[in-house]
């Protein structure tokens, strides 16, 4: 029989951090060896290999700046093509890593502490990519700031009733509140290595970047009212942001886009997207950054499980989205769900169901989640159906509108592929750089959990 | 030279500061802090400190938010550039509603940023505790109670022989060095 002892002991496999964790390894582990590990050979590898694909990114921004829109697959009645697509699944991405930082941080989730630095840093690179392609789009990427609305010459001011103004304003608050976020949340970890850095250039840097924080408890105070007062700010402003992107599409009258299922079954979708995006990351770097003590079997197996629940409810919305179509009993609404079901674009309808619906039904086995290499696969299929949704959405829908006189099929061109596949490179490289340069766990958290499980076994024993 | 900038004693875990507070607070001190690497639960009561003021800031900020973003959409709506659009009214509540709530989270969230950079005093170059030798382990494993010469009570003796009374692994005067001007 299983003593109250024995179950609290620190061997239990569902364990938050794993047993051989302490203050002085993670120290090691987070702050002095991941700077040695990354001086490897697969370090350069990666970095080579992602700035080959941001120098792509820059060329075909160059190239669009000098010729115009006019080298993508665009072409009227498909105007948003690529662009928009790319930015609604960028912004999804950096979706997951503000769910797990605030929405699990109120929520009291502690499995939140080994990998909301990551998320946090991906959202802000993720974000980075989206905010690239609606200025790019716009043709004239200077004239930008006429969105912004500020008193002019001219005597014009943004039309507030459109959902493209709102997202102006929802996708900058969101990149600068997560850029805040994440920075405040680095200030401690940041003193940390300040501290532990010989004296040097390093050193001041980090020192500069610390804010002369000391860890007064006078501080901490502050800090924690600071951090909990951002993360519930940051909750409802996630659930807006992908709501107002969602919104952009439901509001225009456009056979399938006419729904008001759109803003939940787009914010669902990037909360997909984004964890499968999470396990992509996380796998990989744990593995080679020997991080298994903190970011443990249990950490994959929820990850799994949000994955699974997220999905699911992806899939409730292309149920809705195929009810509503149907029931609308438009025959241009049904013209677009046959072109999906059956037409042109079949094959990508049916793989974005066996991506998001069926493949992820693996979930369902505890030893698929806690397998990182299957759940790495499945995150991969769910990473790239998601993209092929957005795909589905953006194009059958604008390709055949109401005018049947104007219906073209979409063909996305080499350019289109390039900065596409140039973001994803630049995305990265800038997490390449991020392992290397900063603390990639958050440490002052971690020391928390550690020393409430010292506290946990000292009341056991 | 200056007089010291105060004494501090220096623990090996977190539930001996836990009691080091509780009895500095109980001793009467008014100005004095406990460094530690990371937020310990249950120390502000310990240590008697007040509800963090950051709230206040947030709300400011975010009610400054929500103005703009009304204000901004009556201003250009009703009263500065008045276009008819779909026979729609000039302004409403309604459609400039995510504008506002944007900016009220934006506002807020600056608002938060401030007010935690006022009441703790951040950034600054340099702090008095930063030259203890042991500075380094107190953003790692080690915690410490600093009790200021400002304080009331203090008397370098008596202060020093009740901190060493708490069983500390070290106390240790802290010298107030004048910054070094580059």
């Amino acid at each position: 029989m299983k003593t109250a002892k024995q179950e609290n002991a620190p061997t239990r496999p569902n364990e938050l951090l794993g047993p051989e964790m302490s203050p002085e390894l993670l120290n090691q582990r987070v702050g002095d060896e991941a700077r040695v590990r990354a001086r490897a050979w697969w370090w350069w590898l990666a970095l080579f290999a992602t700035a080959g694909g941001v120098f792509m990114m820059f060329t075909a921004i160059t190239w669009v700046l000098a010729k115009g829109v006019g080298i993508w697959g665009l072409q009227i009645p498909v105007a948003w093509g690529f662009a928009i697509i790319n930015f609604v699944w960028w912004i999804g991405i950096g979706h997951a890593g503000t769910f797990i930082s605030a929405i699990l941080l109120l929520l009291q989730q502690d499995w939140r502490n080994s990998i909301n630095r990551f998320t946090e840093a991906m959202t802000l690179f993720a974000v980075a990519c989206a905010g690239l392609f609606p200025l790019l789009h716009l043709g004239r990427p200077q004239y930008f700031y006429y969105l912004i609305p500020y008193p002019n010459e001219m005597g014009l001011w943004p039309q507030f009733r459109s959902p493209l103004v709102w997202d102006f304003f929802a996708v900058s608050t969101y990149g600068t509140v997560s850029l805040i976020f994440w920075y405040l949340g680095l200030v401690p970890d940041l003193a940390t290595m300040r501290d532990r850095t010989k004296p040097g250039l390093r050193k001041k840097i980090y020192a500069f970047f610390s804010l002369g924080w000391l860890g007064r408890d006078q501080q901490w105070k502050d800090y924690r009212a600071l951090y909990f007062m951002l993360a519930g700010l940051a909750t409802p402003l996630v659930i807006s942001v992908h709501s107002i992107v969602g919104l952009d599409f439901a509001v225009s009258i456009v056979p399938g886009w006419h729904s008001t299922v759109f803003p939940p079954y787009f914010v669902a979708g990037a909360i997909f997207s984004g964890f499968a995006m999470v396990a992509t990351l996380v796998i990989p770097i744990r593995k080679l950054f020997k991080l298994e003590g903190m970011i443990t079997t249990r950490h994959l197996d929820n990850i799994g499980k949000v994955m699974l629940a997220t999905g699911m409810m992806v899939g409730f919305g292309y149920v809705s989205e195929v009810f509503f179509e149907w029931y609308s009993g438009d025959a241009f609404e049904m013209q677009t769900l046959m072109d999906r079901l059956t037409g042109y674009y079949a094959p990508v309808f049916w793989t974005v169901i066996f991506c998001n619906v069926i493949s992820i039904q693996a979930l369902w086995w505890r030893g698929i989640r806690t397998n990182p290499w299957l759940l790495w696969i499945l995150a991969g299929v769910a990473n790239i159906g998601m993209w092929m949704e957005r795909y589905l959405i953006v194009v059958t829908s604008l390709g055949h509108d109401y005018l049947t006189s104007s219906w073209q099929d979409f063909n996305a061109t080499g350019w289109d592929w390039a900065l596409y596949l140039g973001t994803l490179c630049f995305f990265f490289f800038l997490v390449v750089l991020f392992v290397r340069l900063i603390p990639m766990v958050s440490m002052h958290e971690i020391r928390e959990i550690l020393h409430e499980r010292a506290e946990r076994g000292k009341e056991a024993s | 030279m200056s007089k010291p900038y105060g004494i501090l004693a220096l623990f090996n875990t977190a539930q001996e500061i836990y009691h080091a507070a509780e009895s500095v607070r109980d001793a009467g001190y008014k100005r004095w802090d406990c460094i530690t690497p990371f937020p310990i639960h249950g120390m502000n009561e310990a240590m008697g400190l007040k509800r963090s003021l950051v709230g206040a800031f947030t709300l400011v900020g975010g009610l400054t938010g929500f103005t703009t973003g009304m204000t901004i959409a009556w201003f250009a709506g009703e009263f500065n550039y008045p276009l008819i659009v779909q026979g729609k009214p000039f302004f409403s509540f309604v459609f400039p509603f995510p504008v506002a709530y944007e900016l009220t989270i934006l506002l807020s969230a600056f608002g938060t940023l401030i007010g935690m950079f006022l009441t703790n005093r951040l950034p600054r170059h340099h702090h008095p505790v930063m030259d203890y030798s042991n500075f380094h382990r107190l953003t790692d494993d080690k915690f410490a109670v600093v009790i200021e010469t400002d304080d009331p009570l203090y008397d370098e003796a008596k202060t020093k022989r009740f901190l060493e009374e708490l069983h500390p692994a070290e106390v240790v005067v802290l010298e107030n060095k004048e910054e070094v001007k580059a």
